[in-house]
């Protein structure tokens, strides 16, 4: 049995089905690839596993443990962190604040419990020298940040609490490339604590480098389990586009 | 650039990072306040008094209660236009708690904090669940509480609260009129638990992203419905203040009072959109608005021109908050 086991989800947005009957599954340090074309509904499926939307049907288990009925703080509190394509950060808010947002460590002054400021800069100075980010200054506005900068802290914020499973979606559709390079280390670093990833992105060449398992999914099913090493190019983007008109894709990813 | 230029720029950007930090509190509001006080002192010759000190404090004390409210509501990305309405229908309704039915005084109290909460859980239930705009609801919930304000006391002034409820408007422990002391130590808890608690943090990040704090697991909707009721309870105690004050339950109390404290809210450094705010700041804002119209009271113009003057701080101080917010954000 895998760690996070998914299976059988369903969800539609008012008449439109995304996705009907997705199985999904990833074991503990395994590096999982989500590819598939726009609409496909990755991001649908990453959602539902985070809480933030309600799957119709299906079951989602996190080491054996079921999670359909817990809300996105108790899924987080679970272990399942997500870095989304947006980021999801309080622009207005400082480093440490966007890190901590939701579970701020509190101290009690005479019985009330008052958010314990030090201790978030400290853990969050410590996070950020841990993933040996460069940030201008960790009390100023996220907003104020270039998009590298941005992504550091959303991935600090997925780091810090200890996560069993990190979402990714699209980190490096923004980056530079060397700080694609910085996010795919990143990658690998997790695996070797024994963290799942699951990388949902368009650069095929990012996901064929870092992954061991790519899932494609296409019309709202997964239509393909690849194994990473056995492979290429070719079948993946096949199995994306379903087929026809694959030569030229495939050719035209090969290059890029 | 040149490099004096330089360091004078780094030292007013420490300036007003070390006030936000420090205080709360943005320099520039400050400055306008003291710049404001100081401009009056010249025009006036009663202005610098400790007795006029007091009379604007006490002017204050309604209208900061109502902006403490707005600055919790704007800060978390909403609006609350009915604190006006509904400040004068918990005068009314603690007026007819007390001299109508002829309860005790604590009952009147009671009465008139918990019409504003209830107005105001109101107003959050049908955001939340309705999803019907905070704007509109809040609009629709201003006319309807003057309605029900005028429905209860028949359209007339209720007079002559029990004593011990007169004492809350006009009582003067130490010389200092209640609805100050009222006033700041409300200001003080509101402060802490805006700024020091999960419960204020979550606020203003509520305000900030929506997206950011679902994501983040905070319950947003159940916690934007407990803030209109706050809204609501703290239009109520400004109703109460100013109904004790007059030591009446007047009906049209309070009207186009959520002008003014949204102004306040505005001018001490809320972002209009949500996302940043806090109570000093806006106790400073609420400093400006009472320090304008007692100046322009003491130097006899009109009353027309003052809500003239009030209109226009708005459109100012939302203007510069723009820029500052275009200057300072990557988009």
């Amino acid at each position: 049995m895998s760690l996070l086991e998914v299976s059988g989800i369903e969800k539609s947005f008012g008449a439109v089905s995304v996705l009907h009957g997705v199985d999904f599954s990833a074991d503990a340090g395994e590096v999982v690839g989500l590819v598939g074309d726009n609409g496909a509904g990755k991001s649908t499926l990453m959602k539902i596993i985070t809480g933030i939307y309600t799957a119709d049907a299906g079951a989602i288990t996190l080491g054996g443990e079921p999670l359909m009925h817990l809300s996105p703080g108790e899924r987080r509190a679970m272990g399942i962190e997500m870095i989304y394509q947006d980021l999801a950060l309080a622009r207005q808010q400082d480093v440490a604040s966007n890190i901590f947002l939701g579970r701020e460590p509190v101290r009690s002054i005479l019985g009330i419990p008052f958010v314990d400021r030090a201790m978030m800069k400290a853990q969050a100075q410590q996070m950020i020298d841990r993933l040996g980010a460069n940030l201008p200054a960790i009390n100023r506005n996220v907003g104020s940040f270039s998009g590298g900068q941005q992504q550091t802290v959303a991935i600090a914020r997925a780091l810090t609490f200890d996560p069993k499973v990190v979402i990714m979606d699209e980190p490096t559709a923004a980056l530079a490339v060397r700080e694609v390079q910085g996010v795919l280390d990143l990658i690998r670093q997790l695996k070797e604590q024994g963290i799942t990833t699951v990388l949902i992105s368009h650069r095929l060449n990012d996901v064929l480098s870092v992954t061991d398992r790519i899932v494609v999914l296409r019309h709202g099913t997964a239509a393909a389990n690849l194994v990473t090493a056995e492979t290429d190019m070719a079948e993946v983007v096949s199995a994306i586009v379903g087929g026809a008109g694959m030569p030229d894709a495939a050719a035209h990813e090969a290059r890029g | 650039m040149s490099s004096t230029k330089a360091q004078q720029k780094g030292l007013w950007s420490r300036l007003q990072a070390g006030s936000i930090e420090q205080l709360h509190v943005r320099l520039e509001s400050l400055i306008v306040l003291l710049a404001l006080c100081a401009l009056m002192s010249v025009l006036s010759p009663f202005f610098l008094s400790v007795s006029n000190f007091m009379n604007i404090l006490l002017a204050t004390s309604t209208i900061g209660v109502l902006a403490i409210a707005a600055t919790f509501v704007i800060g978390a990305g909403g609006l609350d236009l009915s604190l006006g309405s509904v400040m004068g229908l918990s005068g009314v309704v603690g007026a007819y708690v007390g001299v109508t039915m002829g309860l005790p005084a604590p009952l009147a109290v009671l009465a008139c904090i918990a019409a504003g909460a209830l107005a105001g859980f109101v107003n959050g239930t049908i955001i939340t669940r309705a999803f019907v705009p905070a704007f509109i609801v809040t609009l629709g919930m201003l006319g309807i509480a003057r309605g029900i304000a005028l429905v209860i006391s028949d359209g007339r002034v209720i007079y002559g609260l029990p004593s011990a409820m007169v004492f809350i408007g006009q009582g003067r422990p130490f010389g200092i009129p209640m609805p100050v002391i009222i006033f700041v130590v409300t200001a003080f808890i509101m402060h802490c638990l805006l700024a020091y608690t999960r419960f204020g943090r979550h606020t203003l990040a509520i305000g900030d992203s929506e997206n950011a704090a679902r994501s983040a697991g905070i319950a947003v909707d159940w916690q934007r419905r407990l803030l209109y009721t706050l809204s609501g309870a703290l239009a109520g105690l400004a109703g109460l203040l100013f109904a004790a004050r007059i030591n009446a339950g007047d009906p049209t109390a309070g009207l186009t009072y959520e002008l003014t404290a949204i102004t306040a809210a505005i001018i001490g450094g809320t972002n209009l959109f949500g996302g940043r705010g806090s109570i000093l700041g806006t106790m400073v804002g609420a400093l400006i608005m009472g320090v304008l119209q007692n100046g322009l009271n003491l130097l006899a113009v009109q009353s027309y021109y003052q809500q003239m003057a009030i209109g226009a701080v708005l459109i100012l101080a939302v203007f510069i908050d723009q820029y500052q917010v275009r200057k300072e954000t990557r988009v």
